[in-house]
């Protein structure tokens, strides 16, 4: 894992951003979620975004996947705007949220079959997408099961492997291991390490404070800000730190 | 194009996958029209009567023989007195009092015209009708037979009136009753509860991710049960038509033309439903509270509107299913054409363009 992750730092100083968020506020009302963010994503990096819940991850991402509009702010998600070209950025993304979003009355491959239809596959490009899928996952022999017979973990790097099915240049995963046994966790950040080892911009929210190592960069959100943002080895030595989970409640209790 | 029918394809198998889905589809209806076609009498056998025989004379008692000895009434007393009737019905064993005015036959003889009255009970509307037409049907037999023997042209009058419920305005309504409600029930609580269900299991926001438009998300979900709808509209007018002889009287092009447009209303309501319920379950209780029991109660489907209080009869102008009640009876029993139904159409018309707007900007609106 550590050859990876010093592959991906190297790409990271190419300097070459792929998310650019500038003062971005998200208000509902008279609650402010989201109080003037600023940070830049690089092409290849894991890019964690931690808090805990209500912290304003989630509607965060939630904006820059084009599903809820900024109150203000400068955006460019893949290159694109985030207010005039949302139908480029659409393209350029992939997305899983907490819920596995594959459809659990239909096969796998009806699946894979509809999610390349929406993203305007052809027929050709998509079987051989699929092939690969499949063989990497070593699911072929279920292709025509139900979604619904398959164990949690088998779904879950499925959901993954279908979201980056259109070739996106970034994937957002919304707490993507919620619920799921420590195993079947570590099996999926591996997914996660060949997909960003692939170029791949992976962004990704979590409360995990362990699954925090595992990515490049972390941000930590307290009450809708970013308290910190950083590589977890820096944070650590930041807040003189153990580990991410002591780096966490210095900040959530205001120590610093 | 192509993404639309992947999307359709999708839908359809939801719907084919799902036992439930199924049931509801094509089962509920063809059971339910079944149920209210045999619930609703067609048929009568020994109905009890009561006679009020003024006159007492010789023809007066022909008919009162005939009438009994065709298998469809049996005598429950004579009467003496005109107070006699209200009593008998509210007793609720006799069914229906046939009056001779005094001097029937002299006056039949005389001027070739006599008054008969027949009262029916029609606290069960569809039977108050029947029986009287049964009653007129053989006194009109009786007269044609007469008339052979005699030269001057006979005619009994026969005056029908219906106790409790003079209009009668529900009786042959079933037929187009059911298939206002199954339509509204399909069209609307599956549309509302499969843009639901999507929105539960999260899928919803990968659709919204995706390149999809949302028009073509909300026209995905709609065309399959378009469809489905329209087929099981042509099962019940084939059923209320082969099972119960309810007429096509009128064009059964205006007819499906009119069956459209009000499955898309329907549609419509289902996705205004949808973005405003978070929950498969609240869909449903808003389709069933909201469009089900109204459509049921205030659409002049059992209950005739002209009956209703003032306020209510206002509140059934605003159900949709009450105009098409209207243009179904029109075109089926009375077998007028647009003429007749374009008020109604224009209603149903609004009424979709409303929902329409509201649908589409209010699930665009919950993106942001």
């Amino acid at each position: 894992m550590k050859d990876e992750l010093l592959k991906t730092e190297t790409v990271t100083e190419t300097n070459n951003k792929v998310i650019q968020v500038k003062n971005l506020v998200k208000k509902f009302g008279s609650f402010v979620a989201n109080k003037s963010l600023t940070f830049d994503v690089y092409r290849g990096e894991i890019f964690g975004f931690l808090g805990a819940n209500g912290a304003g991850k989630t509607t965060a991402m939630r904006i820059l996947c084009g599903l809820s509009s900024p109150t203000s702010g400068e955006i460019t998600v893949g290159g694109y705007d985030i207010y005039k070209e949302t139908e480029k950025i659409k393209k350029n993304i992939g997305y899983m949220s907490q819920k596995f979003s594959l459809y659990e009355d239909m096969t796998v491959s009806e699946n894979i079959r509809f999610y390349g239809g929406i993203y305007g596959l052809s027929i050709s490009k998509r079987k051989e997408r699929e092939a690969e899928m499949l063989a990497k996952l070593k699911m072929d022999e279920v292709k025509n099961k139900l979604i619904s017979s398959l164990p949690l973990g088998w779904k879950q790097k499925l959901a993954f492997s279908v979201a980056m099915l259109h070739d996106p240049q970034i994937v957002f995963l919304d707490e993507p291991t919620g619920g799921v046994d420590p195993v079947t966790r570590r099996q999926f950040w591996d997914l996660i390490y060949e997909a960003a080892a692939n170029g791949k911009t992976i962004f990704v929210t979590t409360h995990y404070m362990d699954e925090a190592e595992y990515c490049d960069r972390v941000t930590i959100m307290v009450d809708g800000r970013i308290d910190a943002l950083d590589t977890p080895d820096k944070l650590k030595k930041q807040f003189n730190a153990q580990n991410m989970d002591e780096v966490f409640l210095k900040l959530a209790r205001g120590v610093s | 194009m192509k993404r639309f029918f992947g999307f359709v394809k999708k839908e359809f198998y939801h719907i084919f996958r799902d036992v439930r889905t199924m049931l509801i589809l094509f089962g509920i209806p063809i059971a339910q029209l079944l149920l209210f076609g045999t619930v609703i009498k067609n048929d009568i056998k020994d109905a009890e009567i009561a006679i009020y025989d003024q006159s007492k004379d010789e023809v007066t008692q022909e008919i009162t023989a005939k009438l009994l000895s065709s298998g469809y009434f049996i005598l429950d007393r004579n009467l003496e007195s005109i107070n006699d009737i209200e009593a008998i019905f509210k007793k609720g064993k006799v069914k229906e009092v046939i009056v001779f005015e005094s001097n029937f036959g002299r006056l039949l003889e005389k001027e070739g015209k006599a008054n008969v009255q027949i009262i029916a009970d029609a606290s069960d509307p569809n039977m108050g009708k029947l029986l009287a037409n049964y009653t007129t049907g053989i006194l009109n037999d009786y007269i044609t037979k007469k008339m052979g023997e005699m030269k001057v042209p006979l005619q009994i009058k026969p005056e029908v009136r219906m106790f409790y419920n003079e209009e009668l305005e529900s009786v042959y309504l079933f037929v187009p009753g059911i298939m206002a409600m199954i339509l509204m029930l399909i069209s609307a609580m599956m549309t509302s509860i499969s843009i639901t269900r999507e929105k539960e299991l999260g899928t919803m926001e990968i659709l919204l991710v995706s390149p999809l438009k949302p028009v073509q998300i909300i026209l995905g979900k709609v065309a399959p049960y378009l469809g489905l709808s329209i087929i099981n509209a042509f099962v019940i007018i084939l059923i209320g038509n082969l099972v119960f002889g309810v007429p096509i009287v009128g064009s059964t092009i205006l007819l499906m033309a009119e069956t459209i447009l009000f499955i898309m209303m329907a549609l419509c309501l289902g996705i205004m439903i949808s973005t405003a319920a978070k929950t498969q379950m609240v869909a449903m209780f808003i389709s069933l509270i909201a469009l089900m029991l109204p459509t049921i109660l205030l659409s002049g489907f059992i209950f005739p509107v002209e009956n209703m209080p003032m306020a209510l009869q206002w509140l059934s102008s605003i159900m949709p299913p009450r105009w098409f009640i209207v243009i179904l009876k029109n075109i089926m029993l009375k077998g007028t054409g647009l003429l007749y139904v374009w008020k109604e159409t224009l209603i149903l018309l609004a009424m979709t363009s409303v929902f329409t707007i509201v649908a589409v900007k209010k699930f665009k609106t919950r993106l942001e």
